[in-house]
């Protein structure tokens, strides 16, 4: 065609333009590995230039510690003091499955982003683009989760089951995490705006988080809603992280958990990759 | 018109490959029709300019063709493969700049690319590499390390396209590239198009803008209310849209009628009045002609003030072409809707 014209008019762009762009390099289709690294890469670059969401993260479960320890601890149990350390493991679960709601939020939020059109156009394995950001959140668990267990022991909470223990209970919260935080991304894919899905999530997770022994144990309570503790996962997750943290769990007080981890991934993870690649095709 | 690039060796097919062709395509939206039986052909290697004005249907046509969107009706292949059927062989020779930024905020440019690089294979080593070679060749350099949502419109453009050409894609989809731009920032994105099908990119563009169409586009396709309406080069649209328009300005508007009989007798067209009463306008084909019609009256008592002459405005070809102005299609659909 006319090069010669065309010469010319490329003048005010960068001489480099040109070699730049007849790199015609094919490199091999991404793994599903390495498109969900990638994934958790972006959601870990996103937190490190944006750490003010920090603030909202570790705000909420202190909160809670401080309102439950010192308003209801003395009338909950004998002292403030024994109190926290039951309510401790409890709040954390809280805490964390909390957050899950986050998490399916801020996958509604960016998903209605331009740059998820772009995704859904390169021929990698779709599911990383949720895979990465559920991984990426996880970093958020940590964070909420140190900083409470240093705001406990702060205020006298001492865990029979050393930092063994501790560390334990919160590597099996941020799987339980993980894990519940499918529900949400279910609901942040298909929901409309993040409203919707913080607003369903909050009906939900309510009654759950009080029906559970995460407050109170459940001896007090009539015989149908201690029915209701006992089958609630909440319950679970805060029994095996009380016994995690006090040194005293065996093996089903965690087994149990990861069952319901499993239970959750296997059903919700599959649910939820496949409504967003249906919703791609709408 | 042009030899055959390495494009077409590296197509499998022996037969003619169209970039694109689609065939009665239909996206319904409840009572809107967005595209109402589109048949596009685009060969492989030039660009391609889709004009049509507000919700004539382009963005919707693109992400149809880009797998974004699912059709109600009708085909459309790329390089012969199914939107529907095989869209992973689609997405392998695509790439698409939405009309709204596809980058993600939250990231800086230079994240932006290492992230395309890396979903599309490239080793972090390579895909990085890539993005600083990209963000310099687009003379972002500056701002490779400034978050997107520090980034003006021009740049955010810059960048988005950037990110499209991480992987030099066969076909380039560009929605509304220039929409809000300042001149020298389309020029700019201009420059990049045309470096991008020397190197053997088809780019398929849409625009609202005729000139744009006109500077870029080998071919061209009006669309409105989601039918191609004309369809052409440039040059054959044009000389079908037949004319540009003269705009003549006068010092006084008593010198109107006597400039009037002048043109139209010189130019042998209806010269007629504008709306301002110093105002001419005429539809001229013969551009000589005008130069000398003007050097003409310039001898004459009448005094000009100034004259443009150019061509047919978007509203001008639409009025041309479909009878009714760009923005009122409403009275279109109403008329479709009745007979319906
Ligand atoms: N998601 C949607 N839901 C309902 N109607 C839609 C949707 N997307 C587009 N439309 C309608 O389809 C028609 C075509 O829209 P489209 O965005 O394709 O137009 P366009 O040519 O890109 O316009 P513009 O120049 O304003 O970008 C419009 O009437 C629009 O209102
Ligand atoms: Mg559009």
């Amino acid at each position: 065609m006319t090069t010669a014209q065309h010469t010319t008019r490329t003048t005010t762009v960068d001489g480099r333009l040109r070699t730049v762009l007849s790199a015609g390099e094919r490199p091999p289709r991404v793994t599903a590995v390495s498109a969900t690294l990638t994934h958790l890469w972006r959601a870990m670059m996103a937190f490190k230039h944006f750490p003010v969401q920090l603030i909202d993260i570790v705000l909420m479960p202190l909160i809670f510690l401080l309102m439950f320890t010192y308003l209801f601890g003395g009338a909950f149990a004998d002292s403030t003091e024994e109190y926290l350390q039951f309510y401790l493991p409890g709040v954390m679960v809280q805490a964390v499955v909390m957050m899950t709601v986050y998490t399916g939020t801020s996958l509604n939020t960016d998903i209605h982003k331009g740059v998820f059109d772009r995704f859904r156009t390169l021929p990698f394995w779709q599911p990383a683009t949720l895979a990465g950001s559920l991984l990426g959140d996880v970093l958020r668990y940590v964070v909420a989760l140190t900083t409470t267990v240093l705001l406990g022991l702060l205020l006298g909470f001492r865990p029979d089951g050393g930092a063994l223990g501790v560390v334990l209970a919160m590597l099996v919260l941020i799987v339980f995490g993980f894990s519940v935080s499918w529900i949400f991304a279910a609901l942040g894919v298909v929901a409309s705006e993040p409203e919707r899905v913080s607003g369903t999530s909050m009906i939900v997770l309510y009654p759950l988080l009080f029906m559970s022994n995460i407050f109170v144990m459940p001896e007090t309570m009539p015989g149908w809603m201690q029915g209701v503790v006992d089958a609630n996962p909440m319950s679970h997750a805060a029994t095996a992280s009380r016994a995690l943290m006090h040194g005293s769990a065996d093996f089903w007080d965690v087994g149990l958990v990861l069952c319901v981890c499993v239970g959750l991934v296997a059903v919700f993870g599959p649910l939820t990759m496949r409504l967003y690649r249906t919703k791609n095709a709408r | 018109m042009s030899a055959p690039r390495d494009h077409w060796g590296r197509s499998v097919s022996t037969q003619p490959t169209w970039a694109i062709e689609t065939s009665g395509l239909v996206k319904v939206y409840g009572r809107t029709r967005a595209v109402d039986g589109l048949d596009l052909k685009v060969p492989a290697g030039l660009v391609y300019g889709i004009l049509g004005p507000n919700g004539a249907g382009k963005s919707t046509t693109i992400r149809m063709l880009a797998t974004l969107l699912r059709p109600d009706g009708g085909t459309a292949r790329i390089f012969g493969h199914d939107v529907l059927g095989e869209p992973d062989s689609v997405r392998r020779r695509i790439s698409v700049t939405g009309q709204y930024a596809s980058v993600d905020e939250g990231l800086t440019g230079l994240e932006n690319l290492v992230l395309m690089g890396r979903l599309q294979g490239y080793s972090w080593a390579r895909a990085r590499a890539r993005a600083t070679e990209l963000i310099d060749g687009f003379g972002l350099g500056d701002a490779r390390d400034r978050l997107l949502r520090t980034y003006s419109g021009g740049m955010r453009r810059r960048l988005d396209i950037a990110a499209s050409i991480v992987v030099t894609p066969d076909l380039l989809f560009l929605d509304e590239p220039t929409t809000g731009l300042d001149p020298r920032s389309r020029t700019q994105v201009w420059d990049i198009v045309r470096a991008l099908v020397e190197a053997g990119t088809t780019v398929l563009l849409t625009t609202q803008y005729l000139d744009e169409a006109d500077q870029l586009a080998d071919r061209i396709a009006v669309i409105d209310q989601g039918r191609v309406i004309a369809e052409g080069t440039t040059g054959e649209l044009k000389s079908s849209l037949g004319s540009d328009v003269l705009r003549l300005r006068l010092q006084d508007a008593r010198w109107r009628p006597e400039a009037e009989r002048f043109l139209s007798a010189e130019l042998g067209v209806t010269v007629h009045p504008g709306s301002d009463p110093t105002t001419l306008t005429a539809r001229v084909t013969d551009t000589q002609a005008v130069m000398r019609a003007l050097a003409g009256l310039s001898r004459t008592a009448v005094e000009v003030r100034d004259f443009s002459l150019g061509q047919s405005s978007l509203d001008e070809v639409f009025l041309a072409l479909t009878g009714h102005k760009a923005d009122d299609q409403h009275t279109g659909k109403t008329s479709e809707e009745e007979a319906a």
